[in-house]
């Protein structure tokens, strides 16, 4: 029982890393009703960026706040320059333009920072969190941060114009459009909160999977399984979903012989793939009551 | 009278296809106007043309003031509220979500709480909902909602596309009963389109009548109302 109770933990440890990953993904997807494949290049591209400031003298706190202005602010130019015009494209032209992004920021990360790995810091420190070997200061800090972002996305939604505009421009664009909203301009918005969501979902996780341009490879996938299983629609759900998913990955290699770190990714795929399947509204995500 | 709404030789199209062939029509302010015609005539186009919504070409004045190359969300920014085909209504969203995204673009906050409660006394059903998801709501108490949603812009124009589709006959008289409430008491001007030609000709006072994209009648709602052989031709009842 006590090795059941400190694999949960564990988990939750680690899937404090997908839910932040999984927090970006769902804002996009609210926003344009695509998953971008590029967030989690985006997310490191940030990371850098705080990093370097870090290199130049700037402290922790303050690397972090302008890391994640600049982000912001990245995320509505890259929806500008490229994917405005790709409004009315289909659905691949998107998906292309996503891959491109990818591979793209993926280079010039290479080419700025190289590809060694590097050290990252944390503010929480990395001791034992209340005496636990499983967890420790900045995997609970990290935990913090997630569930603090999670309550301030969930007032932003649910208590502002702002946020009421956004979520009328992603569910009917054109009834949106009627009340008066420049759906365009929430969609921008909606890119520059993914991106920013995303900076600081990367600088949680680097100092756990250093730093290096091919960090979120793997994070990034665990983040959609997280999003896909607490369902898309819902930020709740995406933070939650992350949790279970490493809870689930520790259970089953703790559990079930033959799975180690292996096959661990093929877990998460195979989530993704059953929970499409089985429910593909996601745990939490929004069940529309439809009355014609 | 003045003139508030003027449109002439509007054109429409949806990629090659011409819908509308040159459609000129005026709304005197305070009016309430109907457009009436059959099935793919025009009339939906036409309220689509006007808020930008449809490729088109003409010129369109309103106040004096030409419109014709703002987007959608400028068009309803000047006061004109548009309650679209199908209602629009946020479906995931509450009853009050909905009434509150209907002055979303107005600065004025201050009054929207108050606006809120007005709406709640021309339609005392949606008091008793306000907190459940409009998807819930009946197809007569959405209309209400779309219609209660538009006025929360306090528009000067409200266009109206086929309110009474799909609702029983006695929810229909009641619906506009209370749009001719408005038209009087809050002075909103309003042009409704329609299939039901002899409740709508009961209602307004003026009229057009369209057909495949042109107007082939206009004028006092009563006096087409009177004339058979336009009630045979056109109207059909």
């Amino acid at each position: 029982m006590e090795l059941f109770a400190n694999q949960v933990l564990a988990g939750i440890a680690t899937g404090a890393i997908y839910a932040c990953m999984a927090l970006a993904v769902v804002m996009i997807y609210q926003a344009i009703d695509h998953l971008n494949f590029a967030q989690g290049e985006m997310a490191m591209f940030s990371t850098f960026v705080s990093w370097q400031l870090m290199q130049w003298g700037v402290p922790y706190w303050g690397a972090f706040v302008l890391t994640v202005a600049f982000s912001f602010a990245a995320g509505i130019v890259i929806e500008r320059l490229l994917f405005k015009p790709l409004a009315k494209a289909p659905i691949l032209t998107n998906v292309a333009g996503f891959i491109a992004l990818y591979a793209i920021i993926n280079s010039v990360a290479g080419l700025i920072w190289d590809f060694t790995i590097k050290q990252y810091p944390t503010p929480f420190g990395s001791s034992p969190f209340l005496g636990s070997q499983l967890i420790s200061t900045h995997q609970a800090g990290m935990i913090g941060i997630t569930l603090l972002m999670l309550a301030l996305l969930f007032f932003f939604f649910r208590f502002t114009r702002v946020g009421l505009a956004m979520r009328a421009a992603a569910s009917l664009p054109e009834s949106a459009r009627l009340v008066g909203i420049n759906t365009s301009w929430m969609i921008a918005l909606g890119w520059g909160m993914a991106s920013a969501i995303g900076s600081i979902a990367g600088m949680m996780i680097a100092p756990v999977v250093f730093l290096e341009p091919n960090m979120m490879l793997g994070v990034l996938i665990y983040g959609f399984a997280a999003a896909v299983l607490g369902g898309l629609t819902s930020p709740f759900g995406a933070v939650m979903g992350g949790f279970l998913v490493g809870i689930f990955e520790n259970l089953v290699g703790t559990y079930i012989p033959g799975v180690g770190n292996e096959l661990k990714l093929p877990i998460a795929l195979a989530l993704i793939i059953v929970v499409l399947v089985v429910k593909p509204a996601g745990l939490f995500g929004r069940a529309i009551v439809k009355r014609v | 009278m003045t003139t508030m709404l003027n449109v002439k030789d509007l054109r429409a199209y949806y990629g090659q296809v011409q819908a509308l062939h040159g459609l000129s029509f005026s709304l005197n302010e305070g009016s309430l106007t109907t457009l009436l015609g059959a099935n793919g005539a025009g009339k939906t186009t036409t309220l689509r043309a006007i808020c930008n919504m449809v490729r088109s070409t003409g010129a369109i004045e309103f106040e004096g003031k030409p419109i014709g190359t703002r987007s959608t969300e400028n068009v309803v920014r000047l006061g004109i509220a548009h309650v679209p085909q199908g209602r629009g209504t946020f479906t995931n969203m509450t009853v009050e979500e909905n009434l509150q995204l209907g002055a979303i673009s107005r600065p004025d906050k201050k009054a929207i709480g108050s606006d809120i409660e007005r709406m709640y006394e021309h339609f005392p059903v949606l008091k008793q909902r306000y907190t459940q998801q409009a998807g819930t709501l009946s197809g007569g108490e959405q209309q209400m909602l779309a219609v209660a949603r538009a006025l929360m812009l306090r528009p000067r124009l409200m266009l109206l596309d086929e309110p009474s589709f799909g609702l029983a006959p006695l929810i229909v008289r009641d619906l506009f009963r209370i749009l001719g409430k408005i038209n009087r008491e809050e002075k909103v001007t309003i042009l409704v389109v329609e299939q039901n030609a002899q409740l709508a000709l009961e209602l307004a006072d003026q009229a057009y009548v369209i057909e495949t994209g042109r107007i082939v009648m206009s004028g006092n709602a009563k006096d087409i109302a009177n004339n058979e052989d336009v009630r045979k031709s056109y109207l059909g009842y």
